[in-house]
């Protein structure tokens, strides 16, 4: 059936490590607005840090079907650690291995080291966010190196990691080939974390800005050759939109699954409300919806593996499984009546960190823009 | 039909806007955050009447009509709709239940205090296994001579850690089911009586919910309000008029949000030009724009017929049905037109994306509302 089937013992071990090992943490990663640390050595311990990346760099060589079920299962019982560990994956890992030089990759590919670290992601800027190519960090050459001024925002582990990968402009006319990428490290002079973001949800996941205050940057610091940085950003985007679809997915799972019991169990004038039509049909759509949406998850994710065009597939699968994402936590939370506002059950949180998926990595209406630029880009008249 | 408010109407929404305006949007957020409802803005709130709204006048309320009820609840769910749910709760439940069907010795003991905002009233029906399911009840009270002992718990009690006064629904007859409820006025601190811990919310977090529960509390049979094993009625025949102030809040909620998402795209600029100037923007407005007005009228309707008398729960629900659904709908777009901003607690948006998840959830779900609008089409009334 879906590409996804295959792995079904994968799926059961990976279900059961976040069952046992994260779940656990989600509800207080959220009150307190804190990414355990219990979760960055578990992770470590089954090898998430690098699920995709090949052996001598201490991964897992999963392929992205396998990366997906991961972040499915991961999602379904907390938002805020599966975002941590895909944006760490196919944002900031992902990117050093695609476009990096050997010597960047030894560097920073390190995975089987005994301590977990987290590689950040830094494009989006105070106005550049849906415009990702109106990018205002400078990073002006002098000699050896160059001195980068400027400030990224909604940076996913701003203060866990170790590393971060940012776009700045190199060139100030040129529009976006006047982008490159950077590797930084955290201990560089003149690069500081802003306050942490009190978001909606996702709270467990370490959110803030960057700031470069003539932050000197080496040459060999730079991923690729100048002017290469929005291209390889907006390729890791068209990989990173199956990570929050998968996000989205697990989500909508694991509300729909707790709305599910709750409607067996829950009993009003007389009856299970799983009794009534009205839940019924609820409990269907659903259903239906995640369906839909798991195919679409893992369609865009055997088209990555098999090296095919998947710009268009990812975003569609992005687009359609956050909205399926909205309509299953909100209808979860319908479902539980007032039980389902309080922290009681997880949909609540589950709800609130659905949002994130209709705007982390694109947001709907980005997703619609790069699927009708497809399209027409396609189309013979 | 004339859509025109009358001067009273205009001045009070015009008092409650200002007062909401100055003195509650300032401090919202920071409500919000530390989930509580300061006695200052309590004490401040009562001096405007608000405290007094559907109290009659020889008791010191106002006795506005549902009209202005209405605007006084818009206007302050602007600013801040945990705010509005305790002005909404002790005037359409608390003062409504005893002006309705209380003794005149029970409304001279507290509809003055009510009405001046010395005291607050809280309403306790929902129990843990009694939510939509009202007739449900298991919370008990057993007659022992000119007392009744309570034994049982309610849940979802706004205002309940501040509240003096609970009007609260027991089965004095438990075989009878349903129609062995009644309705009774326990004051705060009668022995046995818990109040529970703060409820951890998705939104309105300024407001105050607890779970209340009873061990063998004694209530003097001169508390009970209406007559036993009439309670439903009670209950019933409060719930228009709890839904018109919830279509109300939703609305003021819709309104504040489609506010901040047009100020935003005005001034957000992407690609080089402000967001308002993209199609997809516009639509988004003009579809949030036109919801908000026909919330905004069928609210306005339900409370005009709620006065008038007679039977209208059919659109009164069709109301709070609708507005709740445009809260949800409008909230979501305007923390889609502000991105990542409106992800964060920097906007308002944000709150009120939570707060509006509520309002289709209390005073009966989306779902009881189809149930009171099918029951009535298929049943052919009004």
């Amino acid at each position: 059936m879906f590409a996804d089937s295959e792995y079904k013992e994968f799926r059961q071990q990976a279900r059961e490590f976040c069952e046992q090992a994260i779940a656990p943490l989600a509800a207080e990663a959220d009150e307190t607005q804190h990414f355990p640390q219990e979760a960055i050595d578990r992770l470590h311990e089954q090898g998430w840090w690098s699920i995709m990346l090949p052996e001598r760099y201490g991964g897992k060589a999963y392929n992205t079907v396998q990366y997906s079920i991961i972040v499915e299962e991961l999602c379904r019982v907390d938002g805020s650690i599966g975002l941590t560990v895909a944006a760490h994956n196919s944002l900031g890992a992902g990117p050093i291995y695609n476009f990096g030089s050997e010597a960047q990759k030894e560097k920073y590919l390190h995975f089987s080291d005994p301590q977990g670290y987290l590689i950040a992601f830094g494009l989006t800027e105070p106005q550049a966010g849906s415009d990702a190519g109106g990018t205002k960090s400078f990073a002006e050459k002098r000699g050896p190196y160059y001195i980068l001024n400027g400030t990224k925002c909604w940076i996913t582990s701003a203060n866990l990691c170790k590393y971060a990968i940012i776009t700045a402009r190199t060139d100030k006319s040129g529009g976006v080939k006047g982008i490159s990428s950077f590797v930084l490290d955290k201990g560089m002079e003149g690069f500081s974390v802003g306050k942490k973001e009190d978001k909606m949800g996702c709270r467990g996941s370490d959110t803030a800005f960057l700031h470069f205050d003539d932050v000197k940057v080496p040459e060999e610091c730079r991923i690729g050759p100048e002017g290469e940085g929005f291209k390889q950003f907006m390729k890791t985007l068209d990989g990173g939109r199956i990570s929050i679809a998968a996000m989205a997915l697990g989500l909508a799972v694991g509300a729909f699954e707790v709305a599910a019991k709750y409607a067996k169990k829950r009993i009003q004038f007389g009856r299970p409300i799983g009794d009534f039509q009205a839940i019924q049909w609820k409990l269907a759509d659903m259903a239906c919806q995640i369906e839909a949406a798991r195919g679409l998850v893992y369609g865009a994710s055997v088209l990555k593996d098999n090296g095919e065009n998947f710009t268009q597939q990812s975003a569609i699968a992005k687009l359609y499984a956050s909205e399926v994402c909205n309509f299953c936590t909100s209808t979860a939370l319908t479902i539980l009546g007032a039980d389902g506002l309080t922290s009681r059950y997880p949909v609540e949180r589950m709800f609130r960190d659905m949002k994130l998926t209709e705007i982390g990595e694109g947001t709907s209406e980005i997703q619609r823009v790069v699927i009708a630029r497809e399209i027409l880009r396609n189309i013979e008249v | 039909m004339d859509f025109q408010l009358t001067e009273d109407q205009i001045m009070l929404r015009d008092t409650a806007r200002e007062f909401a305006e100055k003195r509650l949007k300032p401090v919202a957020e920071e409500l919000d955050a530390k989930g509580e409802t300061p006695e200052e803005l309590i004490r401040e709130t009562a001096e405007l009447g608000f405290f007094g709204l559907f109290a009659p006048e020889q008791y010191g309320g106002l006795e506005v009509d549902s009209l202005s009820y209405a605007l006084i609840i818009e206007e302050i769910s602007k600013a801040c709709a945990a705010h509005a749910i305790m002005i909404s709760v002790h005037n359409s439940l608390v003062i409504k239940a005893i002006s309705n069907f209380g003794t005149e010795e029970q409304k001279q003991n507290y509809l003055p205090r009510l009405a001046a905002g010395e005291i607050i009233g809280a309403y306790s029906l929902s129990e843990p296994n009694a939510g939509t399911d009202a007739g449900s009840l298991q919370c008990r009270a057993a007659r022992d001579g000119d007392h009744y002992v309570l034994n049982g718990t309610k849940s979802w009690v706004t205002s309940a850690s501040f509240a003096s006064i609970f009007v609260t629904f027991v089965l004095t007859d438990p075989e009878a089911g349903p129609k062995g409820v009644s309705c009774l006025i326990v004051e705060k601190g009668s022995e046995g009586q818990h109040i529970g811990a703060a409820e951890k919310k998705m939104g309105l977090k300024a407001s105050d919910t607890r779970e209340v529960s009873y061990v063998d509390c004694k209530v003097p049979v001169g508390q009970l309000l209406g007559e036993e094993n009439h309670g439903l009625r009670v209950a019933f025949s409060l719930l228009d008029a709890g839904r018109v102030g919830v279509s109300s809040q939703a609305l003021g909620i819709a309104e504040a949000a489609f506010d901040e998402a047009l100020s935003y795209a005005k001034e957000r600029e992407q690609f080089g030009r402000p967001l308002v100037d993209f199609q997809a923007t516009q639509f988004k407005l003009a579809e949030m724009a036109t919801r908000i007005e026909a919330a905004k009228l069928m609210t306005y309707r339900a409370a005009f017929l709620y006065d008038g008398g007679g039977r209208h729960s059919k659109e009164i629900s069709m109301a709070k049905l609708f507005a709740s659904q445009c809260a949800n709908y409008v909230t979501n777009e305007a923390v889609q037109i502000h991105g990542g901003y409106g992800y964060v607690k920097e906007y308002p948006v944000e709150r009120y994306f939570r707060d509006a998840r509520v309002t289709e959830i209390y005073e009966g779900t989306t779902e009881a509302q189809k149930m009171v609008i099918s029951r009535a089409l298929i049943k052919g009334d009004s």
